[in-house]
């Protein structure tokens, strides 16, 4: 973390809680968390048969003194394979709430979008890993550090945020995956993330108000792809590979509500604008894309749930693409398709949840499977066992480059 | 002459007598019951403290902040929002509906560990409140036009005169066949409710163990849901219960649903 942001997080609290005048609402809570997932298929590529062990708690601080609120979520974890202990802030922010708009500064987790699992127009940072790797689904979303600006007027209602410091995605970690590398002969790589300045300053906005019984949204990010794309220093006989991270707007739309039979309809859609190749000329930057969800979810009995979703994303300038790529290099498809089936089914009084979530790709027929059953053993007290199997189309195929990475994960947590 | 009289008497005994009984149309019971269980005041806030126990007698505890409002008559539209306390692993998640009369409500869930709103898609007829022995129907009320009522009967049930009413639901789906509620006379509380399945047998068991008056509102602060079949029980306690306290509109809206105002929770 920036030690600007701590400091001023350090400020903040010691003005909350140390302040004669405060008696603010103080409340803790976290829980502590065993997280282990045990490769099924074949060991890591460094040899080791866990992709994820670790031991954790987490806190819950808030204090808060209308209009203000402090939210401190610190985690302290000890990760068995690489044996470390790290100490790591989750969320740490401020709010301050007037009648017709609040801001809350800090780090942040922001969701947005209607996909399960499935992101178009939250374009916040996700670590991929943690999924991938049986972790309780809250870290598949990683803060952000910046400003959000609510603003309520009534017609409508309006989020800014503003991300100062660039946070890229997480993906899975060459130690613990077996992965597709177009590259693998050249080992010098550098990471190069956006520099941190005012004119870097990612922008997200999102407008939404109801619409004739439908919740309707209108999204613009300016800012940069999470996944970075590789530079070789030389065409010819590359020596070195840059990743770094090109710059993105993102205009989209979505709408959800009640379908026909009752259930909920969602429709999600966006443009990704690649600014930086807008011919599509570039093989090694992401041409500009049309993304567009459709999703369905249902009761069909007493706690049973059915989601179904459709997800495309296609390419925009295909030929210009194709024309340039270089030979031997993989070609994607103009069109990459995902659809989703999520099961959800409770039972014993909701203490027992047995799932089944499953992407399957019509366009690469690669595909990921999730089953996981999960009991409170009490109030405080839960556990959950489940799979992540993946396989399918080729080795360079989203899911089908995972293939030997198949994992089952227990998550056990005392919660207080 | 002195027959005539004798029949005009006997004849307006009879009219009085079942101008008494049946002042009230079975539909019309049910109406003023809904108006007095589910919609008194222009609004209303409660800390519902719900302990589920289990056969073997393991408790679980669903602790919340209910606010409701009214828009429009009795049998109307509403909107509940709901912040969770306790158990652990809920808290902070907030809850809101849209209720419409005739139709499945709309719903909202905020979970804060991913700071995510979404709507959910339930059905109230089937569906359980937190894993309680209530349905989600049981909680918000059930549209009357959806059953057929009857007097079974009128008996005095702890003390108090009430009508029996039958209601058997008209679809087929149900999971239960019919439902006999004691619907006290002067305040039109339902003080018990038997559920009977498919096979005419008493399956769940519904009891108003506490009635306060709060602003002049006559209030079921303590009431329990038991299911014979499960020996399963939700034991349900209205807190804090307040009455037109001038919730406004926007408290029903994603904004609030992901900030719950602390004036309005607490």
């Amino acid at each position: 973390m920036n030690n600007n942001l701590k400091l001023l997080i350090f400020f903040l609290i010691t003005l909350f809680l140390f302040s004669p005048a405060s008696a603010a609402d103080i409340s803790l809570h976290g829980f502590f968390q065993g997280n282990y997932a045990s490769d099924i298929s074949s060991s890591n590529p460094s040899g080791g048969d866990f992709k994820w062990a670790g031991e954790r708690v987490q806190l819950k601080l808030e204090a808060s003194k209308d209009p203000f609120r402090l939210f401190l979520k610190p985690d302290a974890f000890y990760d068995h394979i690489d044996r470390k202990t790290e100490l790591e802030l989750r969320e740490g922010y401020i709010d301050y709430t007037a009648s017709t708009w609040d801001i809350r500064a800090g780090r942040q987790i922001l969701t947005w979008g209607l996909g399960d699992l499935i992101f178009i127009n939250d374009v916040f940072p996700k670590d991929y890993e943690a999924f991938f790797s049986g972790r309780p689904l809250e870290y598949l979303k990683k803060g952000v550090d910046g400003v959000k600006i609510g603003a309520y007027p009534g017609f409508a209602s309006i989020e800014l945020v503003a991300i100062q410091f660039f946070e890229p995605n997480n993906f899975p970690d060459s130690k613990r995956f077996w992965m597709f590398d177009p590259m693998p002969f050249i080992t010098d790589r550098e990471k190069k993330e956006p520099a941190v300045n005012l004119k870097n300053t990612e922008v997200a906005i999102r407008a939404y108000r109801e619409i004739a019984g439908f919740d309707a949204s209108l999204y613009f990010y300016r800012g940069f792809f999470r996944q970075p794309s590789m530079m070789s220093d030389n065409p010819i006989m590359p020596a070195k590979l840059t990743l770094f991270y090109p710059k993105l707007f993102v205009y989209g739309t979505s709408l959800q509500g009640r379908a026909l039979d009752g259930g909920v309809l969602s429709l999600e859609a966006g443009y990704y604008d690649s600014r930086e190749d807008r011919s599509g000329a570039n093989p090694m930057i992401p041409n500009s894309q049309t993304r567009v969800l459709i999703g369905h979810q249902r009761q069909i009995w007493e706690d049973f749930t059915i989601g179904l979703q459709y997800y495309g994303e296609y390419m925009h300038d295909y030929s210009a693409y194709v024309k340039n790529l270089p030979s031997g290099f993989p070609k994607e498809k103009r069109l990459h398709d995902l659809a989703s089936v999520r099961l959800t089914q409770f039972l014993i009084h909701q203490t027992l949840r047995l799932s089944f979530f499953s992407f399957w790709s019509p366009s690469d027929s690669d595909y990921l499977l999730n089953p996981e059953i999960k009991y409170n053993f009490s109030d405080h007290v839960w556990a959950a066992i489940g799979g992540n199997i993946f396989g399918g189309g080729e080795e360079r195929n989203q899911f089908g480059q995972l293939d030997k990475n198949d994992n089952v994960y227990l998550q056990v947590r005392y919660e207080f | 002459m002195k027959r005539s009289l004798i029949i005009v008497v006997s004849i307006m005994v009879s009219l009085a007598i079942v101008g008494s009984s049946f002042a009230a149309t079975p539909d019309e019971i049910m109406k003023k019951s809904q108006a007095a269980f589910l919609y008194q005041g222009k609004d209303f806030k409660s800390r519902v403290m719900m302990k589920l126990v289990s056969k073997g007698g393991q408790e679980r505890i669903r602790e919340m902040t209910m606010l409701r409002k009214n828009y429009g008559l009795p049998g109307g539209e509403q909107k509940y929002f709901i912040y969770f306390f306790q158990p652990a692993d809920v808290k902070d998640m907030t809850f809101m509906v849209y209720k419409y009369p005739g139709k499945d409500a709309d719903r909202w869930l905020f979970i804060p560990a991913i700071s995510m709103v979404r709507r959910i898609a339930a059905k109230d007829k089937y569906s359980s409140f937190v894993g309680s022995d209530f349905t989600y129907e049981d909680v918000s009320g059930r549209n009357l036009e959806d059953d057929n009522h009857s007097i079974a009967k009128e008996e005095k049930y702890n003390g108090k005169d009430c009508f029996v009413v039958k209601s058997t639901p008209k679809a087929a789906d149900m999971e239960y066949r019919y439902k006999l509620s004691w619907i006290e006379k002067t305040g039109f509380l339902p003080l018990k409710e038997e559920y009977y399945d498919k096979r005419g047998e008493i399956y769940k068991v519904f009891t108003a163990d506490e009635l306060k008056d709060v602003k002049g509102f006559p209030t079921i602060t303590k009431r329990t849901m038991k299911n014979l079949q499960s020996s399963h029980m939700t034991e349900v306690t209205y807190l804090k219960v307040d009455y037109n306290i001038g919730i406004e509109d926007s408290l029903f809206s994603e904004r609030f649903l992901k900030q719950p105002p602390k004036k309005w929770i607490e």
